[in-house]
């Protein structure tokens, strides 16, 4: 008998923005297979008997904690997961390194260490290194036997870092290079044995080198005194004629930008993914807070305000998770396609994290600042408990705020967002011009009033489909106005961005529901409906506020009108009772005492 | 040396557990199993028993497909082979040590381990009712283990002290906390243990000597009482602590 598949072309980087996905093709949270479940408990596991115990230990930098405990989740396997087997580590696939990396989000400062250790500090090697290289000091990574850091911010150089000042000189005998300079705020600056670290070679070839810490020359700052993240190790490196071997370059000389910015684009996706577990965890601390506190003889999980809080924070983290899971499954995807098509293990996952680098920026962006979200209103339903040190909700707090800065700040990401969708537009990577023209001209006819669409959240993907042609008038308007120095409109950038994550996420969680109602009966699935629901509403009046400001800032008369209709045409949306959709979320969170969903 | 370790698949001690429609089980709708965290005690130790004199560990559990998920966090902990014996039906103590007896004797196991309870139905006592049905000796609420050549020595922990036994192979041991720190599954152990074998059997035939009539949840927990807030309340508290909630 023949049957007929339908083949269903996997979403480029970007494409999100002129396609539709089919549901059954998105990666969703609950296709997790039975051995990626053993592993995420495993892993959460860790979090709770190693770290959780040991908070304040950790913050205090106990001498050799963290050191030992790094060393603790490599004999486990933590460490090397993403490690082909070749070089002592599992070799696990992308999506299983996704679910460990939101088990690991929920363990504050360690996560940190872990995060720049397995992260930026082991994949530069693997991703760059030749065999020798890989063969020296993967095996010992994936172990904890040795620890890594990245060293690429220095003194004067942060969101700038091409302009790195640290200088790297061949010696007289052609053997080593000589590196002076100084980098600053590197993770495990304190006890790392190697360091990933950037220098110009003859002045202005950005080289990226490993760096044996026990060289000559080489010295540690004091600790940094930080807001949060204080158990995790921040120093200033020093680098005073320091000799490192010719054999320890990594990639090519003058093309270490490329090492710092792919590694950036895998940093990305797993910040979010670490921040989606974390806020689970703090949401599980707030709503067991709001169970016991009593006032007025009620738990104030009882009142309305705090359902509001309790709801929003499930939602938001519910949205994260979609969309993280969704850009892992596509990398993951990609990447067995490479490989499928004869590339290498390395080459595979560089070209598949680039080509997702657009989705990797802003899920940066979104899991930062919905961690912030989350953690501020888990301080403000602990109220004046929260401002104490003694409970956990300060820690959360003060802990959550740099992921909006480190690995490419939020305001870099929101530029790096649309300079890659344009880049890529005009190499013909990206068809934008295309639907663009299309829906200039669909401007100009009359809009239908034909029959709503029917199904499970199909007026929300309309909404959604509606809302990225928004995006594209405006953004569109925006490069025929200022072409080439669009770049220069930054606050008109930060706003199509923001609109870029809001139907990116939106639409996750759509079709996630929508996968998700295919295994789930209408009880089951309410809740995820009733999710995407509010969520998709109160992101339709966020476009809104945004192309708002954006057209405002660079139209006027009849442009400005023109515009202004085009927006309210794209954004229009019949109200929905968010009070009580929120008053239910907020129900079943209250009722099972943690994050459930 | 063989050795069994007996498994049980419970439900997740943090978890809010509902009462079914029927009044007799518990919904299992949302409920979050694990190994019943007694047996993890027993998994370590018949591991460590391996270590030290060589040979094989299976794992064995009674229950429905779903014990598999507990069978197989066995296999990671480095277990080498599962064994579930099959049944859909809800068994009392004697029904599950009748099932497992049955199993043990065919393979001629050294040394059976299991935890001292299973934290569903705390019955405590299927440990003691294998052991009797194999005919082995059983040392219950062991804290402590040594095996030199056929001896076994073992540390029980009774009130307010332990005591100190002695007994031969073979042995069925249940354990208690203390007696060891439960190792984790490793990631390469989740791994290996996709390659290793969950036999599955049907249990044989056997009739409960109990029947569950009906489930009902405890009472709700009574608020706090504020008794006095300085150093004249400490009579009264005293007295109610050791009268009332009779902890001293």
């Amino acid at each position: 008998m023949e049957t007929e598949t339908k083949k269903i072309e996997a979403l480029k980087g970007g494409e999100f923005l002129t396609k539709d996905s089919d549901p059954q093709s998105v990666f969703i949270p609950e296709d997790i297979s039975e051995e990626q479940k053993l592993m995420a408990d495993a892993a959460r596991e860790f979090v709770e008997k190693e770290i959780l115990p040991k908070l304040d230990a950790i913050d205090h930098q106990e001498p050799g904690l963290t050191v030992s405990l790094m060393e603790k989740a490599g004999e486990l396997g933590l460490l090397g997961a993403a490690v082909p087997a070749e070089y002592g580590g599992l070799g696990e696939d992308f999506n299983t390194n996704t679910f460990l990396s939101m088990e690991i989000g929920a363990s504050h400062s360690f996560g940190v260490s872990f995060a720049a250790h397995t992260g930026i500090g082991t994949l530069p090697i693997l991703y760059y290194g030749t065999a020798e290289q890989k063969q020296k000091y993967l095996p010992k990574l994936a172990s904890g036997e040795m620890k890594a850091a990245y060293c690429l911010t220095e003194p004067t150089s942060g969101s700038d870092a091409l302009s790195a000042k640290t200088t790297a000189k061949l010696s007289d005998d052609g053997k080593y290079y000589i590196l002076n300079g100084q980098k600053m705020w590197i993770t495990n600056g304190g006890f790392a044995d190697i360091l990933i670290t950037f220098a110009q070679v003859d002045g202005d070839k950005f080289t990226c080198f490993v760096i044996d810490t026990k060289s000559e020359g080489f010295t540690r700052g004091k600790e940094e005194d930080k807001m949060g993240i204080k158990g995790s190790s921040t120093r200033a490196l020093f680098l005073d004629n320091v000799k490192v071997p010719k054999e320890n370059i990594l990639g090519e000389i003058g093309k270490g930008h490329y090492i710092a910015f792919n590694v950036l684009n895998v940093g990305r996706f797993k910040l979010c993914a670490m921040t989606t577990g974390g806020a689970k965890k703090f949401i599980s601390i707030a709503v067991n807070y709001a169970n016991e506190r009593k006032q007025f003889g009620k738990t104030i999980a009882s009142f309305g305000a705090i359902k509001y809080k309790l709801a929003e924070q499930a939602i938001r983290v519910f949205v994260s998770e979609s969309a993280t899971l969704r850009t892992s499954g596509l990398i993951k995807d990609k990447v067995s396609e490479l490989l499928a098509k004869g590339s290498n293990y390395s080459q595979a996952v560089i070209t598949a994290a680039e080509e997702y680098g657009i989705e990797s920026a802003m899920l940066k962006v979104f899991g930062s600042e919905m961690l912030d979200y989350v953690v501020d209103e888990a301080v403000q339903i602990f109220g004046g408990y929260g401002y104490s040190e003694e409970y956990p909700a300060a820690r959360a707090y003060r802990d959550s705020r740099i992921n909006r800065i480190f690995e490419g700040t939020n305001e870099i990401n929101r530029l790096l967002t649309v300079d890659m969708l344009v880049k890529r537009s005009m190499k013909g990577r990206l068809d934008l011009m295309g639907p663009a023209m299309a829906i200039q001209k669909e401007l100009m006819s009359v809009p239908s009033f034909g029959d709503k669409p029917t199904g499970l959240l199909a007026l929300e993907l309309e909404a959604i489909r509606n809302a990225k042609k928004a995006i594209l008038m405006i953004a569109g308007s925006a490069v025929q106005k200022f072409m080439m120095k669009l770049g220069d409109e930054q606050e008109i950038i930060m706003n199509v961005t923001d609109m870029l994550i809001e139907v990116f996420t939106s639409e996750s969680a759509i079709l996630r529901t929508q996968k998700l109602s295919s295994r789930k009966n209408e009880e089951e699935i309410l809740p995820y409906l009733e999710m995407t629901q509010v969520y998709v509403s109160d992101s339709l009046e966020r476009i809104n506020l945004y192309g708002k400001h954006a057209i405002a800032s660079f139209t006027e008369g009849d442009e400005l009108k023109m515009l202004m209709l085009g927006l309210k045409r794209y954004v229009k949306f019949d109200p929905v009772n968010t009070t009580k959709l929120r008053r239910d979320i907020a129900g079943r969170l209250i009722e099972a005492n943690k994050y459930c969903f | 040396m063989k050795v069994a370790v007996c498994v049980s698949h419970v439900p997740d001690t943090a978890t809010k557990v509902k009462i079914g429609q029927d009044e007799k089980h518990i919904d299992p709708a949302g409920v979050v199993f694990i190994i019943n965290p007694y047996d993890e005690f027993a998994v370590e130790e018949a591991l460590k028993t391996k270590e030290k004199f060589g040979g094989e560990v299976v794992a064995i559990s009674v229950g429905n497909d779903n014990s598999k998920e507990t069978l197989r966090k066995a296999l990671a902990m480095g277990v080498d082979k599962g064994i579930l014996l099959k049944t859909d039906k809800s068994l009392d103590s004697v029904g599950i040590a009748k099932a497992l007896a049955e199993e043990l004797k065919n393979q001629q196991f050294d040394i059976v381990f299991m935890g001292k309870q299973s934290v569903d139905y705390d019955d405590s006592i299927v440990g003691q009712l294998t052991s009797e049905f194999l005919g082995y000796s059983c040392i219950s609420n062991a804290v402590y283990l040594n095996i030199e050549g056929q001896k076994v020595i073992a540390e029980r922990e009774i009130e307010g002290g332990k005591e100190v036994v002695e007994s031969e192979l073979p042995v069925v041991i249940t354990t208690q906390k203390g007696l060891n720190e439960p190792r984790y599954a490793s990631l390469k152990g989740i791994m290996a243990s996709k390659k290793k074998e969950i036999l599955e059997k049907p249990i044989v035939e056997t009739t409960n000597h109990t029947e569950v009539v009906k489930m009902r949840k405890p009472a709700a927990k009574q608020p706090g009482r504020i008794i006095g807030t300085d150093v004249s309340a400490v009579p009264e508290l005293v007295k109610l602590l050791h009268e009332e909630a009779k902890v001293i």
